[in-house]
């Protein structure tokens, strides 16, 4: 009992205390791997300690939400647009971007109000098995309904963000009605039920389970430039495909990031900001996660310069949240599991 | 013919030999019972003989077939050898009439039922068919485990200390009640306890075991009064043993005077032997001379049992009628009433003497 | 039996109401209407959320029952080759955290994996395509949930089996019973109760999973809970379709506690010294060594080795510093939560032994709910009267010393270990019972005649007493907690990382190999409590 009560004080009082320096607090829902470096170094050449608690974005923003006007955090980092438009629409976030920031970052990648911006984006392309698909066979999001691809697609479940935001854009584009039909086409054309994430359904392309899949674009970038042999020979046997070349470009998101109303340390988290829109910054942080830079200066990876230059959608991202939820009723009615 | 035959027995390896080359045998429709302090092995020869227990040598017939062996062993569920165990282990999910019912599955439903209620009957609780063992008084359960092991008419019953659990006032009862329905069964069966009177009012045969041996195998009554072992005699009874000197080949000569014996063993004259005084070999009488002195006295309701010292220090047992009170200290006349002593040879000295002394505290 | 004011059951109670807040604060959610996402999920996604559910504790109940009992009968009442090692490394699968174990599994047997690559190699391609059967399933999830969590079964159908029963089995052969009679007929029905109880915790861990269910792709419950809040950002839908699940388990608790109210008088009669284990020889043994080892192998065995290959592929950015980091707070994260929820359930356990009555009963009832609560759920659940409490008390201060206290609870590991106290508390409350029930009442009784009070009588005799009971408790929810994920990722402080956080973070990345380090820890450092709890049980029938 003894050894209980002392052990049990000991590991009390080893719990880590925080002091109140100069620092800004993230709450981010990008994973620790992929944003730990650059926030060090920006650590290191500023002097602002930075604390960090990675997790899901919902959780992330009920958090803020529940800790209200005491939250420790500054800063929210999402991958993905819409879950940024539902903090400022819980009214957590305040609009203090700046224009100095603002005129770096192509427009559609910002709020309008000033609420959040862009710190990276992605594109959800199709993917197709080099030997059985030829490119002519594909154009656009909408053909892939077409019943000649019966049983020959993959793609994720409909839990997942990235689907919710494309099916997002569809609307916005083609209005409720017509993005229902398409989705029930698509859920007919499913090779399997939708499972595993988009690095599954690249492998199940490669081993001809399916012939195409819709996926982002840093997974099939992390695949080449990965360590797993056998992940690498998957996505050496399928080829990008730019949908929608000819219209509205292909579906982008991004990874942004947001200052909360009630943050206690603005300038830093401006200064943060500031310092991950920069080329140094944003040539690193676009290259860890293969994703694109959302500034010109920055230098694309090596994988994303051989897949060479694409049209992307303008729409401004703040709609794949507005229209968030729709998506998710519209997939369920389809089928789409 | 013998229904049981045990042969040599042996079970249990060197160094912890739990039954030493056990002999015995049951005719059909005898009970028999085996006496004897915990530890002796009495139950580990019950557990040999159900099949629950390895041989290492010796041989075990029912009937004229052979169980149990060293190289034969069959499994207890295929001897059909009843067992009454000492904590009943009834079926405590099972109810009454399940649990009886278990062992004749093979039974038709009609003919079940008509031997579960006639067992029922037997035992005295006809109408507990639904009940549930832990509804029942520690005796019910007793007879339930009964009437469970003899619901398959089994070729031989063995009871491991059926009655230890109960109080003290219903286990004689019980044993007359479990031997008059043993005998309308026609059963024969082997029983274990460490109570004699549960042994004499239930067996035909009593055997006493000690230290994995069986010291001796008879009737109750020459169990009682001719001991084949001092140790019997402690463990049958009361009693204490004094010295003696062998005279001729018929008399001992002791503190008491010359007695009467028969000498088995190869005594031969001026020897030393040890014999044995139950404490109805002595009558007090207050008009008699021969007067020993008092050191203990015990009430017993229906008469007083005396502690009386010899003149050679040697101590003897005494009864008298309960209105005949002395205090301890005193003399009382005493007459001698024996008509034959048993007399053991004095090698024994150590288990006489342990055998007096537990014999003593007793009292 | 008295309802009269008591200082113990004030406490009680009181530590209840204390720690089932989030779920007072779930129910609060049942009074506002069902709103169109309500009906939406009725349209569309619950039948189905409903039939998975009950297909998968169907599944782990037919598992985990076949896996638990088959082994615990034959390492309790049997004697063969390998007996001393599997009467252990049956229990390692526990350290095995259910989505980790899925991971692995996927990464063999998907289609691109080694074993099918390797039947396409030696066979026809399309016979093998067309046979092997596909691991992210309903299925498949069933097998992995029974493979890891069919240890509580054994745990407990071990000690049933190995109790008082002996004599009974022996009066089973006497009356011709032979092994299948026996087993079926009689130790299996004596052992229901501790049977269900462990199919109960199986069954509670199976509602609440949610990894393996998300990755196998696979709407139950839980993963209905995940995405009516993600997708529709809807707290209070999520919050009702919480609480729906956990009506389910208040049935599985029902069946549970009606199967040990028979259980009561089962555990009656006297001690018997247990014989001699039935020695098995030649095929026989060879057989229940086999028996015996396919879960150790298949829950255990296998998925670790695959978990050490990921590592040993991973060797550049392998060990470091940071791994220390991991192991520590895991460690210690997991040690502070044991001890806290074995002290209150012994509190709370002691309390209804002596004063047994209806609101002690049923404060114990409702605290054990929790285990069933995704960990998701009860971390929101915690959050919100935590945030509640700080900001009250800080506008409070603030107006009357004008002091701002800021958030005292929430962000902090007390958050944390409060929100694992309520989820686990179900584990160890059960331990710390059961041992309690096997200190007989007189014990106590004796010694207040001797003139000890309460106190007393708890640290100077049942404490001692139930030091190894105590000590399960402890590893138990020590292994649990080292496994969970979503609280901690929810609820944790800045700058807090756990090895489950880093193995989900890798693998929710899709990184499977590099999670393979991380996973390989939590399995490893929950192998030393595992290990010293299989010591203690084997020591005594706790």
């Amino acid at each position: 009992m003894k050894i209980f009560l002392t052990g049990f004080i000991t590991l009390v009082l080893s719990l880590p205390v925080y002091a109140a320096v100069e620092e800004v607090n993230i709450y981010s829902a990008r994973k620790e791997q992929l944003i730990k470096p650059i926030l060090d170094r920006f650590e290191k050449q500023s002097g602002i300690k930075v604390n960090l608690i990675t997790g899901k974005a919902d959780a992330l923003l009920k958090r803020i939400e529940t800790e209200g006007t005491n939250t420790p955090a500054d800063i929210l980092i999402t991958t993905d647009a819409g879950r940024l438009h539902r903090a400022k629409t819980a009214m957590v976030l305040q609009p203090a971007i700046t224009p100095d920031i603002e005129k770096i970052v192509p427009s559609n990648l910002q709020d309008p109000d000033h609420y959040w911006i862009g710190l990276t984006t992605r594109s959800r392309i199709i993917v197709y098995a080099k030997d059985r698909v030829k490119p002519s066979e594909l154009s656009t999001y909408e053909a892939l309904s077409d019943p000649k691809w019966k049983k020959r697609l993959c793609i994720r479940s409909s839990n997942n963000i990235y689907n919710q935001s494309l099916v997002a854009s569809m609307i916005v584009h083609k209005g409720e009605q017509s993005t229902e039909d398409w989705a029930k086409g698509l859920v007919k054309n499913f090779a399997r039920k939708p499972k595993g994430g988009d690095r599954d359904q690249i492998k199940a392309v490669a081993a001809g389970q399916c012939d195409i899949a819709v996926v982002n674009t840093y997974y099939l970038a992390q695949m080449l430039n990965g360590k797993d042999s056998t992940q690498k020979k998957a996505a050496e046997q399928v080829a990008v495909f730019w949908p929608n070349q000819n219209d509205r470009g292909a579906h982008i998101n991004i990874s942004g990031i947001a200052i909360t109303k009630a943050s206690k340390n603005k300038e830093n988290a401006l200064k943060l900001i500031r310092y991950l829109l920069s080329p140094e910054a944003q040539t690193w942080y676009a290259e860890a996660n293969n994703e694109y830079p959302v500034i010109k200066e920055a230098t694309l990876s090596k994988t994303l310069k051989s897949w060479g230059q694409f049209h992307s959608d303008s729409l401004n991202l703040k709609e794949l949240g507005e229209y968030n939820s729709q998506a998710v009723r519209i997939m369920d009615r389809a089928g789409w599991r | 013919m013998s229904k049981l035959t045990v042969h040599q027995i042996i079970s249990g390896h060197q160094e912890n030999q739990v039954l030493n080359r056990i002999d015995l045998n049951l005719k059909e429709g005898e009970i028999g019972c085996l006496l004897g302090p915990s530890g002796c092995g009495k139950t580990t020869l019950l557990m040999c003989i159900a099949g629950l227990h390895p041989v290492q040598d010796g041989e075990i017939y029912l009937g004229d077939k052979l169980i149990s062996s060293k190289d034969v062993q069959l499994e207890a569920e295929q001897r059909n050898i009843g067992v009454v165990f000492q904590d009943y282990a009834l079926f405590p999910h099972m109810t009454i009439e399940k649990n009886i019912a278990f062992g004749i599955s093979k039974l038709n439903r009609k003919e079940r039922k008509q031997r579960i209620n006639q067992l029922l009957e037997l035992i005295g609780l006809a109408g507990f068919n639904k009940r549930y063992p832990h509804e029942l008084s520690g005796g019910q359960q007793q007879r339930v485990a009964l009437a469970r092991a003899l619901a398959p008419k089994p070729g031989i019953l063995l009871l491991d200390e059926p009655f230890s659990g109960l109080d003290v006032e219903l286990r004689e009862s019980l044993a007359r009640e479990v031997r008059s329905i043993l005998k309308t069964e026609g059963i024969t069966a082997l029983m274990v306890t460490h109570n004699q009177n549960e042994a004499f009012a239930i067996a035909d045969s009593v055997g006493v075991m000690k230290d994995g041996k069986l010291l001796q195998w008879d009737t109750p009554y020459n169990i009682y009064h001719q001991p084949a072992h001092p140790f019997i005699a402690d463990f049958i009874g009361q009693g204490a043993l004094i010295q003696g000197t062998v005279c001729d080949c018929h008399q001992v000569l002791t503190e008491l005077g010359l007695l009467k014996a028969s000498l088995p063993f190869g005594a031969t004259i001026g020897d030393k032997v040890s014999v044995l005084v139950r404490p109805d070999d002595i009558r007090h009488n207050d008009d008699s001379e021969w007067k020993l002195e008092v050191t203990n006295r015990a009430f017993r309701g229906s008469h007083f049992l005396f502690t009386l010292k010899l003149p050679d220090g040697e101590k003897v047992l005494c009864m008298s009628h309960s209105h005949h009170d002395h205090p301890v200290g005193s003399k009382i006349g005493v007459e001698l009433e024996m008509d034959h002593a048993i007399v053991f040879p004095l090698q024994q000295e150590s288990e006489m003497s342990t055998a007096f002394a537990t014999l003593m505290e007793s009292n | 039996m008295t309802t009269r004011y008591n200082k113990w059951v004030v406490i009680a109670v009181t530590t209840t109401l204390l720690l089932t807040t989030p779920l007072w604060v779930l129910v609060s959610f049942l009074f506002e209407p069902g709103n169109e996402n309500w009906l939406h999920l009725v349209d569309t996604l619950l039948p189905e959320y409903i039939i998975n559910s009950l297909w998968l504790m169907f599944g782990v109940t037919i598992g985990s029952l076949t896996l638990g009992v088959s082994s615990a009968w034959l390492i309790s009442q049997h004697d063969f080759f390998g007996k001393k090692i599997l009467h252990w490394a049956l229990l390692l699968p526990l350290a095995m955290p259910a989505y980790i174990i899925a991971y692995t599994y996927t990464g063999l047997l998907e289609f691109e994996g080694p074993v099918q690559s390797t039947l396409r190699a030696f066979f026809d391609p399309q016979t093998v395509n067309a046979w092997f059967p596909e691991v992210r399933s309903l299925q498949g999830a069933i097998v992995m949930l029974s493979l890891v969590l069919y240890p509580y079964v054994y745990l407990l159908a071990r000690t049933a089996f190995s109790g008082n029963t002996q004599q009974i089995m022996n009066a089973s052969r006497t009356l011709g019973a032979g092994p299948y009679r026996r087993f079926f007929v009689i130790a299996l029905p004596m052992a229901r109760p501790a049977v269900v109880a462990g199919v109960t915790l199986a069954l509670m861990e199976t509602l609440a999973d949610f990894g393996t269910v998300q990755y196998f792709g696979v709407p139950t419950f839980t993963t209905g809970i995940y995405r009516t809040w993600t997708g529709f950002g809807d707290t209070t839908t999520t919050a009702q379709l919480a609480l729906l699940l956990l009506a389910f388990v208040s049935i599985l608790i029902a069946i549970e506690l009606w199967s040990r109210k028979k259980a009561e008088y089962f555990a009656q009669g006297t001690k018997s010294a247990s014989l001699p284990a039935t020695k098995l020889s030649g095929h026989k043994s060879g057989l229940a060594f086999m028996v015996c080892l396919i879960p150790v192998a298949f829950g255990f065995l296998i998925p670790a080795t695959q978990l050490l290959t990921w590592s040993i592929q991973n060797a550049e950015t392998g060990f470091n510093s940071e791994f220390l980091t991991l192991i520590w707070n895991s460690f210690h994260l997991a040690a502070i939560t044991a001890i806290v929820a074995a002290s209150i359930a012994l509190l709370l356990a002691y309390v209804q032994r002596i004063h047994n009555s209806r609101t002690t009963r049923l404060s114990k009832r409702i605290v054990t709910l929790g285990y069933a609560i995704p960990g998701t759920v009860i971390a929101v659940a915690v959050m919100i009267p935590f945030a509640w409490l700080d900001n009250t008390l800080d506008s409070w201060m603030r107006n009357t010393f004008n002091i701002s206290t800021g958030l005292l609870l929430s962000g902090t590991l007390f958050a944390l270990v409060f929100a694992y106290t309520f989820r686990f508390l179900s584990i160890s409350l059960q331990t710390v019972e059961s041992g309690l029930k096997q200190i007989k009442p007189s014990m106590d009784d004796s010694a207040r005649t001797l003139g000890a009070n309460r106190w007393t009588i708890l640290l100077k005799i049942h404490l001692p007493l139930l030091n190894r009971s105590l000590l399960v408790a402890f590893l138990l929810v020590f292994v649990e907690v080292l496994k969970e994920l979503p609280t901690t990722l929810i609820l944790r402080p800045f700058n807090f990382n756990t090895l489950s956080v880093k193995a989900y973070e890798m693998a929710s990345d899709e990184r499977l190999a590099d999670a393979g380090l991380p996973a390989l820890l939590i399995v490893l450092t929950g192998l030393i409590p595992v290990i010293l709890l299989s010591k203690a049980i084997g020591k005594s029938h706790v």
